[in-house]
């Protein structure tokens, strides 16, 4: 497969000209309008406290958000490592399983028919439910951790994955017949590359979810992650904090998604 | 004879019982020949470019394809196929699409390709368009895209299934016309499957009328136009003549 993702690069070339004048007006309507928006969001939650007279230790304000983003942002930052590793860890892990399940799904039915449904059972348990169960098998380290991430990632890469594997063009499918290409040929030159659109819709889900994965994995058996942290000063009415690292999370989510979107602008770029 | 069809039937397994898509066909294809097929739908014309070019194979009655089984001729790269709709790879510019049949089991570092890439698409009428995406190029530039990239290994046969089917009839009158001209420059073997009487009548030397299902020759109509056909030969009696016989042996037909 890197094979394939080399030749789509190499291959795609479209007028420099006509994605630079696009780019400013693209830029200014992605960024610019949400940041807005958030703007908006926020000094709306200032205005509602001050009107309702709500208690810091229920909703805190805005500022004192910031300041406890600031003054405690070495804390914050010690514990974003461990969450950024095992959702960076299980985004890996599930969506490699996926690609790698679905590959052989396409090619082998008898494996779809058998192992399709064993797959979306696993989806349909609660993933809170599953999140303790991992740590007594897995321990208390990163495993467990990784482990929930890669499971929130898998399903939706995998049904995302097939049905991209499967999208592929029959004539273009016929075609390799006709030019005696061999099944990794043909996969090379025409499913994998058919696939990355539907690869890459997934991997913006599973960007966001494998930090939710994560962050509900270290609600239990740990120390250390955001997810500890926002249980931590749930428990302690340490509100300010709480929602500063529910902004830390969110913003690593986030910058995933981005990651992930800026990848598929460089790999998909027929899809524009 | 570049292709040679005996007694071919093909029956496919259906859910509703088997169906006999072709039954005791027989059809003889000369070297340099442009023979149309023509028939009423789903009466198995596309079954047998397939049948030739060894996507597909008979139940019974055997395929020659320039002296051998039809499976020689597609590992050795004799038989062009242009499907009803170009079948681009939409990742890969006009001319990477083009390059395809070389790239594929390194057919152009074994072989010295008959004509560059970049030669082709200007043959089809595409100089200039060699870094266009499929999706910025017209479903008739698609279609020439396609005719270039089947052309590319220099295939002696070229099997073409409604190669013209979803154009627009000003597309297709001008794609007819650089068809003939691409023939007469390759001089390859063409089997060109069409729903279109006058498109088989100005194209072709030799037009084979098919049955409903199973599909088999009823009638095979020599056209003797005057070479090379240039439009106006569309609006003379012979044409109309032809047509109009052609019109009659599809109304027995069904």
């Amino acid at each position: 497969m890197p094979g394939g993702v080399d030749t789509a690069q190499s291959e795609l070339t479209i007028p420099a000209a006509a994605s630079r004048a696009g780019a400013g007006t693209v830029l200014v309507r992605r960024l610019l309008f949400p940041v807005i928006a958030i703007a908006a969001l926020v000094l709306l939650w200032d205005v509602v406290i001050r009107i309702f007279s709500v208690p810091p230790y229920v909703v805190p304000t805005p500022a004192s958000v910031g300041q406890a983003l600031v003054k405690e942002r070495a804390r914050l930052l010690d514990n974003s490592i461990p969450t950024i590793l095992e959702s960076l860890g299980g985004f890996a892990l599930g969506n490699l399983v996926a690609i790698a399940a679905a590959i052989a799904f396409v090619h082998n039915r008898t494996l779809e028919r058998v192992l399709y449904p064993v797959a979306v059972a696993v989806r349909t348990l609660p993933i809170v439910a599953i999140a303790p169960i991992f740590v007594l098998m897995l321990g208390n380290g990163y495993a467990p951790k990784i482990a929930i991430a890669a499971l929130i990632t898998f399903f939706p890469t995998l049904v995302n994955m097939v049905e991209g594997l499967e999208s592929a063009d029959p004539q273009a499918m016929e075609l390799m017949h006709v030019l005696s290409a061999s099944r990794t040929e043909a996969f090379r030159y025409v499913r994998w590359p058919s696939s990355l659109p539907y690869l890459f819709s997934a991997m913006r889900i599973a960007s966001t979810s494998s930090v939710l994965g994560a962050l509900v994995a270290e609600w239990i058996g740990t120390n250390k992650g955001l997810g500890y942290l926002i249980v931590l000063t749930t428990y302690d009415f340490r509100t300010a904090l709480l929602y500063a690292a529910m902004v830390m999370t969110s913003a690593i989510a986030l910058a995933f998604f981005f990651l992930v979107s800026i990848l598929e602008w460089v790999l998909v770029r027929w899809e524009r | 004879m570049d292709i040679v069809v005996r007694d071919v039937s093909m029956v496919f397994p259906a859910s509703a019982g088997p169906v006999r898509a072709l039954g005791n066909l027989s059809l003889d294809v000369q070297s340099g020949e442009l023979v149309a097929l023509i028939g009423p739908s789903g009466c198995g014309k596309s079954t047998l470019l397939r049948l030739i070019a060894d996507v597909v194979q008979p139940t019974s009655g055997t395929v020659e394809v320039r002296g051998g089984p039809p499976a020689r001729a597609r590992v050795a790269r004799e038989l062009g196929f242009v499907f009803q709709h170009p079948g681009l790879l939409l990742w890969r510019d006009a001319l990477a699409n083009v390059s395809l049949p070389l790239e594929v089991g390194g057919w152009g570092r074994r072989h010295q390709a008959p004509h560059q890439p970049a030669e082709l698409l200007e043959l089809v009428g595409l100089k200039g368009f060699e870094r266009a995406f499929p999706r910025q190029l017209s479903g008739g530039m698609q279609q020439r895209v396609a005719i270039a990239r089947a052309l590319v290994t220099g295939p002696p046969i070229l099997l073409m299934d409604e190669p013209f089917g979803a154009l627009d009839e000003i597309t297709r009158d001008h794609m007819n016309q650089e068809l003939l001209r691409i023939w007469a420059a390759t001089r390859t073997t063409i089997v060109f499957v069409t729903h279109s009487i006058a498109e088989a009548v100005y194209l072709a030397s030799r037009v084979f009328v098919f049955s409903p299902r199973p599909g088999r020759v009823i009638e095979e109509v020599a056209i003797d136009l005057p070479s090379p056909r240039v439009p106006a030969v569309k609006d003379t009696p012979e044409f109309v003549r032809h047509t109009a016989a052609l019109r009659r042996a599809l109304a027995q037909a069904a």
